[in-house]
């Protein structure tokens, strides 16, 4: 499979087997691919992994798959769907030229636009590989990608929130009380959305109904999402049940995706289910799909691939099914596979740049698990980047807690923080909502209880 | 919760002196803490989170690190593991390691966290060889693993398994019981290799969960049939959140029991043994209405 690369430097010279062993030794360091044993042996051996790799054609990528094109069919998808004319733009470039391309001042956003479906994911892991920090803000900052459905996501000067009311026995008032904490707090714009404690197709429909019923009564411009497999949520849909979103949760090679319980058609089979429907008011993108570095390691499903470019491949799939959000769950795998604060950042800003550049609405679970060495100023400084890099969407949870899922994300305050000091906003449809039903004011939080929220509380004491 | 004192005021009324003086602007809907435990109508200061609440998160976030990096005290847990009736006339408690030999390793090399020590390898069989041969064949091994939260099985190893060596004793013939191992940087599977060394029908691991921030000592425990090295999930029944606040032991065991009778019964666990102890209730909790839509 393909030829190996050398590099010499003073009178050492150092050898990589091949493209992938090249790629991932040029990661910066995660501790999932010391899990894997991909991992360079040493900060030299990376450096110079970087070296080489800024030295390779873009072209290679289309040469030499990383996973055999008769072995995988995201291979397949990503040299199939490949678009020659869009990539004649960056068809002449190194991956260090591309670099450059991508920072010029002449790459604009409609530039970015024109040459996306030319990129294919492995093209963007290489170049986020040899990127800084702050290179991966830049970039993704000028990749405008928006989506729609009842609200529109991702204008620039925009960001927007995952209310995720979970409860760990789906107790249907616990849930309506997170969500009005949330309402109230200005967030919910990207989509309500739960993680069911029980997961079938039964439960899916009670808690799809219980969110479509609020929607509907106080008109929000919004959308709803039971996160079950794709395979429950047809069968909702069969079953006539008010289906926004589909959900799944993906990855970057075949074998990971069939640990998963699904393939290509599966997918396909949900998207065209969901359209059906004809539930959008603004937009018809109707997939939601979450990713994250490490799930096709923990899956046993990675080819011997760093477990960034696994995930980029991931973004393949995703954009086939044009979806309104694409989450990345960045620390909650855990620290074998990132291990502090240091490694959920960069892989947080990593995903996010690839997933822009390839046209997806990129949004990201700023989190951590409490067995990883990271806290809540950790989370600060993701979450303010990500905003600087005009991420499409956080999470929003009450106070950062899961009380289902038990690891910490963003906080429905953390989403007014960043929006306060970057000035952005929430999506414009939902903004209106907000002020119509006096949440908010110019940005500002009513001290007041909003009158349509009043009277069921009021209730709830037994007075009217 | 007790529900403000004048609610109509509080519901309806605009209190401009609260922005001007910087209080913090506390949320009314507090009160719907009656049906979750999220963290909800925390109040704001501006748009952040209040001090007493910024320093509440903080300790549950202690409590949890603490969980994970605190070792285990071992003798302390063998002493109270020694001391219950039931094990009396028992085999002391053994302790044994995994390949992991500190917390960083653990938590980076899940791989490590499975696999016997060879030393402790070695202590395991040499003390079954001790006795006369053949190797006795056990019904039930007990493993008690820290895994990541040493506080879950500080607190609540022994109180669980005297209440399930309480219920198995019960039984018209009791089980032949290994003599329990207690784990230290262990993970689930090094489970499956005890109890292939000790041969025995059935293993249970007990291993302390990953915390959550309001549930640092959940218990976990992990249940395999004829346990043998290699062995995956999907051969495996799980009984989660033992602890005071959640599942209880006196209920956990009453779990166990019936997976540990089902087990025999089918020989077998895992996706195949389902646990319907719990089938009617769930059945019968079906509430679709919840207070935002209800009719007024």
């Amino acid at each position: 499979m393909g030829h190996s690369y050398r590099y010499t430097l003073g009178s050492q010279t150092y050898q990589f087997a091949n493209l992938a062993e090249l790629m991932a030794k040029a990661t910066p360091h995660r501790s999932g691919d010391r899990l894997a044993g991909v991992i360079a042996h040493s900060a030299k051996e990376r450096a110079v992994a970087q070296m080489t790799l800024a030295d390779l054609p873009l072209k290679t990528f289309l040469n030499e798959a990383l996973i055999p094109y008769e072995q995988d069919e995201v291979t397949r998808l990503i040299l199939d769907d490949h678009d020659s004319k869009a990539f004649s733009h960056i068809s002449h470039l190194t991956v260090g030229d591309f670099r450059n391309w991508l920072l010029s001042d002449y790459v604009t956003p409609e530039i970015l636009a024109t040459v996306k479906m030319g990129i294919t994911p492995e093209m963007a892991a290489a170049v986020s590989k040899i990127m800084r920090n702050q290179d991966l803000i830049l970039v993704a900052k000028k990749c405008h990608v928006t989506s729609a459905f009842r609200n529109t996501i991702g204008l620039p000067g925009h960001l927007s929130t995952r209310l995720q009311p979970n409860h760990p026995t789906d107790d249907v008032n616990g849930i309506a009380a997170s969500m009005l904490d949330g309402l109230l707090y200005g967030n919910g714009d990207a989509v309500i959305g739960i993680n069911p404690a029980t997961d079938n197709v039964a439960q899916a429909i009670k808690l799809m109904t219980l969110m479509d019923e609020v929607i509907q009564k106080y008109q929000i411009p919004t959308q709803s999402c039971v996160l079950t497999h794709v395979t429950n949520t047809i069968e909702c849909i069969e079953a006539g049940a008010p289906v926004d979103l589909v959900f799944q949760s993906i990855g970057g090679t075949e074998a990971t995706n069939s640990s998963f319980g699904f393939n290509l058609n599966t997918l396909a089979e949900a998207q065209q289910a969901a359209l059906s429907l004809n539930r959008g008011s603004v937009g018809q993108n109707v997939m939601y799909f979450e990713t994250g570095q490490g799930s096709s390691l923990s899956a046993n499903a990675h080819h011997g691939l760093d477990q960034q470019t696994c995930e980029a491949r991931a973004y393949a799939v995703a954009r086939k099914f044009k979806p309104l959000l694409v989450n990345t769950v960045v620390g909650f795998i855990g620290p074998e596979y990132l291990f502090d604060g240091k490694e959920i950042t960069r892989a947080g800003l990593e995903d996010h740049f690839c997933g822009k550049l390839l046209g997806l609405p990129m949004g990201c679970d700023v989190c951590y698990t409490n067995h990883a060495e990271a806290d809540q100023n950790d989370m600060d400084n993701l979450l303010t980047l990500l905003g600087v890099a005009g991420c499409s969407f956080v999470m929003g949870i009450p106070g950062s807690d899961d009380i289902m899922l038990n690891y910490q994300t963003t906080s429905f305050h953390d989403a007014l923080y960043v929006r306060r000091v970057l000035g952005s906003r929430p999506s414009p449809e939902f903004e209106q909502w907000l002020m119509h039903m006096n949440i908010m004011q110019n940005t500002i939080l009513s001290t007041d209880l909003p009158s349509a929220f009043a009277k069921p509380l009021r209730a709830l004491q037994g007075g009217c | 919760m007790k529900p403000p004192s004048d609610q109509q005021t509080v519901y309806t009324s605009t209190n401009p002196k609260k922005l001007q003086n910087g209080a913090v602007i506390a949320n009314p809907w507090r009160d719907l803490r009656q049906f979750t435990d999220a963290r909800i109508g925390l109040g704001r200061a501006g748009i952040s989170l209040p001090t007493a609440e910024l320093l509440a998160f903080q300790l549950s976030h202690a409590q949890a690190r603490d969980a994970v990096n605190l070792p285990l005290e071992v003798s302390a847990l063998t002493a109270q593991l020694n001391a219950i009736p039931l094990l009396a006339n028992a085999t002391p408690v053994l302790v044994v390691a995994s390949q992991a030999h500190d917390r960083v390793t653990y938590l980076q090399r899940p791989d490590l966290g499975r696999k016997l020590a060879d030393a402790s390898r070695h202590s395991l069989v040499k003390h079954l060889n001790q006795g006369e041969a053949p190797t006795p064949r056990f019904d039930l091994a007990i493993v008690v693993v820290d895994g990541l939260s040493s506080l879950a099985v500080q607190s609540h190893a022994k109180p669980f398994i005297n209440a399930l060596l309480t219920r198995l004793n019960q039984q018209q013939k009791p089980l032949t019981l290994a003599p329990i191992t207690v784990v230290e940087q262990g993970r689930v599977a090094i489970g499956d290799d005890i109890g292939e060394i000790f041969n025995a029908q059935i293993v249970i691991v007990l291993i302390g969960e990953r915390p959550g921030l309001s549930s640092p000592d959940s218990l976990g425990l992990y249940m395999t049939w004829s346990p043998k090295t290699g062995l995956t999930d999907a051969y495996r029944n799980c009984i989660s959140n033992i602890r005071p606040a959640g599942l209880s032991f006196n209920e956990a065991a009453k779990k166990a029991e019936y997976l540990i009778n089902e087990a025999r019964k089918r020989q077998l666990t895992g996706v195949d043994l389902k646990d319907r102890t719990q089938d009617d209730v769930i059945e019968n909790q079906q509430q679709t209405t919840n207070f935002l839509i209800a009719e007024l």
